[in-house]
Formats: structure tokens, sequence, C-alpha cells
């Protein structure tokens, strides 16, 4: 049984389609991206996966159970966290403050130790704690949205373009984190518009076309499969 | 969260003390200006209770509810028409006074429930047309059935009574003169008490920091695992009810009341309180509901004599100098501080950012 299982998974606006009908997998302790062009439905997709979306018919079950109808904010509760896109820190509270509320779903004490950890993976969040979030760089906000999904201690952990905005050394940065965290045994679905550096630390991708799943490979073929290169990886046509 | 700076125990707790006996002579000194004093402070006090069941909402949620006042008028209502000659029923207050909050939060949940995807100014027009209706209603339900008696209001309604003591009366107790607006004043700052007290406890417990983050990003809110809209709905059942504990309370020291005490500016006037005191930062809300309610009537009894003296007869009527004042007022609070008076500590943090 996999942890994350989407099944022909279609949202739509009005009389949109956005996302026709998707199926992916994510299995305990993978780091699978999807990336894919501006408007393909990725963060549609992932969206409808916690339920901020609804799904207009399909199936997305997590840890065998399903929960597409489940109300969002149960999903924290059983580790099952979106790092939204465009960060949404809450911008007037201090980087300490909005770490704490990361942990609003969690019942046990133990936060304390947990806003250490943040610190020692974003050193730069320590230097900043009492300072708002608003106040921050897009990198840091990102590294906070980042730091305060994990304060839930999720099992699954849903990145929504963790690089968008952000400054090529910044982006790398993030992702650097991002690979790290997976180390740590916290399983990711990514979804990514940078395609090559988004494949170069997942095991496993999917491509997005217009709302369908067109490739679904491991990195390494993605990386050098022709059609990859030419939409996603800038190499112009052979 | 982030440590706030306490003051040492022995000054905080004088402090209290000085607070606490100044409250319990007040009226007392109060009435040797004159009894009428001591109802303005009562209703000054009314409105304490209003801007700070506002500032849940307001505030805390983030939610601008500029039709508030209806809550207000529930709350009035229930407990005129629960004891009153209207119905014939006589209930004692302290089973109307939940009843009132209670039907308040009720409407509260009500207003809440549409309106959970509204946010900023199509909220506040929402509100706004929430308590018109209300007001509409007060004023047309007497036919078929009369139920609200109309625009004439309902008189006569009981004042608060326990068995034989009466809140309404002059009493001498050890002593003391104890005249009907002193010993409501009692009750009131006591019901005043135990609001701010839940104010401070929730803006700190864990539905106090909720409230925070979806003020700041409901989304994120969302994701974080926060049920926002339970909690909005909380919000707006919380603030009403205070509004309808203080309405009932009105009802009772007004022994009457119509459909003319729930209008827009009243609403409008709550809200004022809160911004003008600063959102979100309990003392500051009771400040500035003092403040405005208490500079009317001082300048109703200051207007007339200081023009007289000045100019010999009075040019501007004392209603239209309020006005003037009130927006002057207003507008120099938002240009020189523009958190309030006493800013929230996250309102606070804005400005200094903005300063930089």
């Amino acid at each position: 049984m996999s942890l994350l299982e989407v099944e022909g998974l279609e949202v739509h606006y009005g009389g949109i389609r956005a996302v026709k009908g998707v199926d992916l997998v994510v299995d305990e302790g993978e780091l699978v991206c999807l990336i894919g062009a501006n408007g393909a439905g990725k963060t549609s997709t992932l969206k409808a996966i916690c339920g901020l979306l609804p799904s207009h018919s399909g199936s997305v079950r997590y840890s065998g159970q399903e929960i597409s109808k489940k109300p969002v904010y149960e999903l924290p509760r059983r580790g099952l966290v979106l790092v939204p896109e465009g960060r949404g820190v809450f911008p007037q509270l201090t980087v300490a403050e909005n770490l704490a509320m990361g942990a609003y779903a969690r019942r046990d004490g133990d936060v304390a130790r947990d806003l250490e950890r943040m610190h020692g993976l974003f050193p730069r969040l320590a230097e900043r704690r009492s300072q708002t979030a608003g106040t921050l760089s897009g990198g840091e906000q990102q590294m906070l949205a980042i730091g305060r999904a994990l304060m839930s201690r999720p099992r699954l952990l849903l990145l929504d373009e963790p690089s968008m905005g952000l400054a090529p050394l910044m982006v790398a940065k993030i992702l650097e984190i991002v690979r790290e965290i997976a180390r740590q045994g916290v399983t990711i679905l990514l979804v990514e518009q940078n395609a090559k550096l988004a494949l170069e630390i997942a095991g496993r991708g999917y491509v997005m076309e217009s709302g369908v799943l067109a490739l679904a490979a491991d990195s390494k073929s993605l990386l050098a499969d022709p059609r990859v290169r030419q939409a996603y990886l800038g190499e112009g046509a052979a | 969260m982030s440590a706030r700076a306490k003051p040492p125990p022995v000054v905080f707790w004088s402090a209290m003390v000085l607070i606490v006996a100044v409250l319990i002579v007040l009226p007392f000194a109060l009435t040797q200006i004159g009894t009428t004093w001591v109802r303005v402070t009562n209703l000054a006090l009314l409105y304490v209770m209003l801007a700070l069941g506002l500032n849940i909402v307001v505030g805390f949620a983030g939610l601008l509810d500029l039709g508030y006042i209806a809550f207000y008028g529930i709350g009035a209502y229930t407990y005129a028409l629960l004891a009153s000659p209207h119905f014939g029923l006589h209930l004692p207050f302290w089973v109307i006074l939940p009843i009132g909050a209670a039907m308040a939060s009720l409407f509260g949940v009500l207003l809440g429930a549409p309106t959970l995807k509204l946010r900023g100014d199509y909220l506040a027009i929402v509100t706004l047309g929430f308590g018109e209706i209300i007001r509409i209603f007060l004023n047309n339900l007497a036919r078929p059935i009369n139920i609200t008696n109309g625009p004439q209001g309902i008189i006569g309604i009981d004042p608060f009574r326990i068995d034989g003591f009466s809140f309404a009366s002059y009493q001498k107790i050890f002593g003391l003169e104890f005249s009907g607006p002193t010993k409501y004043y009692y009750l009131i700052v006591a019901l005043v008490a135990v609001i701010i007290a839940l104010n401070l406890r929730l803006q700190n417990s864990r539905i106090g920091r909720a409230w925070e983050a979806i003020r700041e990003d409901e989304t994120a809110a969302r994701a974080m695992g926060i049920n926002t809209t339970n909690l909005k709905l909380l919000a707006y059942a919380m603030g009403a009810s205070f509004g309808g504990l203080a309405g009932g309370v009105f009802a009772a020291i007004q022994e009457f009341i119509s459909p003319e005490s729930f209008v827009l500016v009243e609403s409008i006037m709550v809200v004022s309180m809160v911004v003008l005191g600063g959102m979100g930062n309990v003392w500051g809300v009771v400040l500035g509901a003092v403040l405005l309610s208490f500079v009317p009537d001082i300048l109703r009894f200051t207007v007339q004599p200081v023009q007289q003296w000045m100019f010999g007869r009075m040019l501007i009527e004392p209603e239209v100098i309020r006005m003037l004042l009130f927006g002057l007022a207003l507008v120099l609070v938002m240009l020189f501080r523009p958190a309030g008076l006493l800013p929230s500590a996250v309102r606070k943090r804005e400005l200094a950012e903005r300063a930089e």
C-alpha cells in the first residue's frame, strides 16, 4: 500500500476542466516531483489532494484512507501537510510565532525541541527568530514556510513550487533543504516548474500537461527523455 | 509567543488595588455631582462591554462587522419581551440574561455561516445589511402578531430584582446611600471585569492564536490544521453573546427600549471605539469605549456654559460640536497613531516596520 494514492482525480473550475483524471502514487519515504508548465494543473492537483479545492471526481487515499471528502484542517493531524504556493507565512507574526503555529495540530508538548531542530536546519531563521515574517526575504520566507510545516511532524509533505520567485542561488539552496528533509525520512510530493532541479533531487517524477499526466518515470530517464529536454529543460528542437 | 515586558508584581498589584478602589468609590463621588453621571457611567460601561465583544470579532479574528449593534438589540428585546407587561412575562433577570446572550450568539452564527467566505469590504456590506435587517424587523414585527410593538417600543420593562432587593430603587445599606444607578453600576462593573478577564485569557489561548492565524492568512491557517469554519463562527458567537448580555442590562436600566436605540450610527460608534482604542488590545478597546462614550456627555454639560462665557450666547449646538470633534479625533488618531491609542503588540510591530 502506498502512502498516497490518487486515482482519476478531476478538478473543475466552473466549466473548465483543469485536472482531467490524474493517477499518481507516492510511496513511504519517496521524494516524488510533479513538473509541468504554467497552467498545466499542478497546483490544482495538489490543492485537491489536501482538500483546499473540491475535487470533481476521483479518489485520494492517504495511508489507505479516503480523504477527498475530509475537511482540510484534519489532515495535518494525520501528518499530511501542505506548504502553499506563495509561501503563506503569517506576515505580522514573528518567525518564532510562525513556527509555533505550525505545531498547532499537535497535542504533545514537545514543541520546544522541534523549534531547536528547525533552528538547526535553518540557521537563517534562528538569527531572525524575533523578526516578523513579513520582513524576511523571499527565500527566508520559503524556509519559514517549510520549517513551519515541519513543526507539525508531517509524514507526507506537499510542497507547492518552493522555488517560485527566488533567485537561482536561493532556489538551489531551498531544493537542497528539501532533499535533506527527504533524507530525514519525510515523504515529499514536490510540485515544481523548475524541472531540472526538481528531477535532480527527486527519485521519480510525473510530467503534467494541460490537465493530464503525460509522462511518469524515474528521474534519470525523465532527465534523458528528449520530450522533457525539449519542453522543460530549454533545449531547442533537434 | 513573544515575551511581553511585565511590570514587577508590586507595581502591578498596587496599581490593581488602586484601580479597584477608584472603581468602588467612583459612583459615590459621581453622585455628589449628580446621579445623572452615574447613569452616564453605566451606559459608558455598557459600551465597554459592546466594544470588547466586537473586539473579539474585529480585533482578534479580523472580521469587520458593521452591524454589531443588532446583537445589542437582540439581547435588549429578549430581555424586554420576557420581563415586561407586553407579554405579561416576568422571568428573573438571571434567567433572561443568559437567554439573551444565547439568542445573540445564535444570530451571530446565523450571520457568520453565510459570510464565511467573505472578507474585508464585502463582509462589511453584508454585516451592515444584517444590522439594518434586524432593526427593520424590530420596527415591523408589530403586525399581524404584535411581537415587538413596532416603533413605539416596549415600556415598563422590569428592573433587575432578587426577591425583595431591587436594583432600581434607592436604598440605605450599612448607612451608605445607594441610588438605583449605583447598584447597577456595581453589577455592570462586575460583568465588565468578567468580560475583560475572558478577553485576556482568550487572547493568549489556543483559540486566540488560531484567530490570529486566520486574520493573517486564512489559507495558511487551514493548511496548519486550524478549523477555520468553526473558529470564525465561534468568534461571531462569542462577540455577539457579549453584545446580547449588554443589551439585556441596557433594557433593564432604561426600562424602555425601541428600535431607535439600535441604529447604524451605534454600530459605527462601537467600531470607532475599537479602532480608536486599538484593535486587538483589550485595554486599548476599553479606553476607546470610555473616551467615546463619555466625551459627548461632558460636552453636553460644558459646551453651553463655555460659549455663554466666551460669546455671551450659544453659537453652535453641542450635538454639532460633538460630531465635529469626533471626526477630528478620528482623523488625528489615524494620522498619528494609526494602530489606535493603545495598539496591540502585533499591530504595533506593523507600525514599527513601516517606520523603518
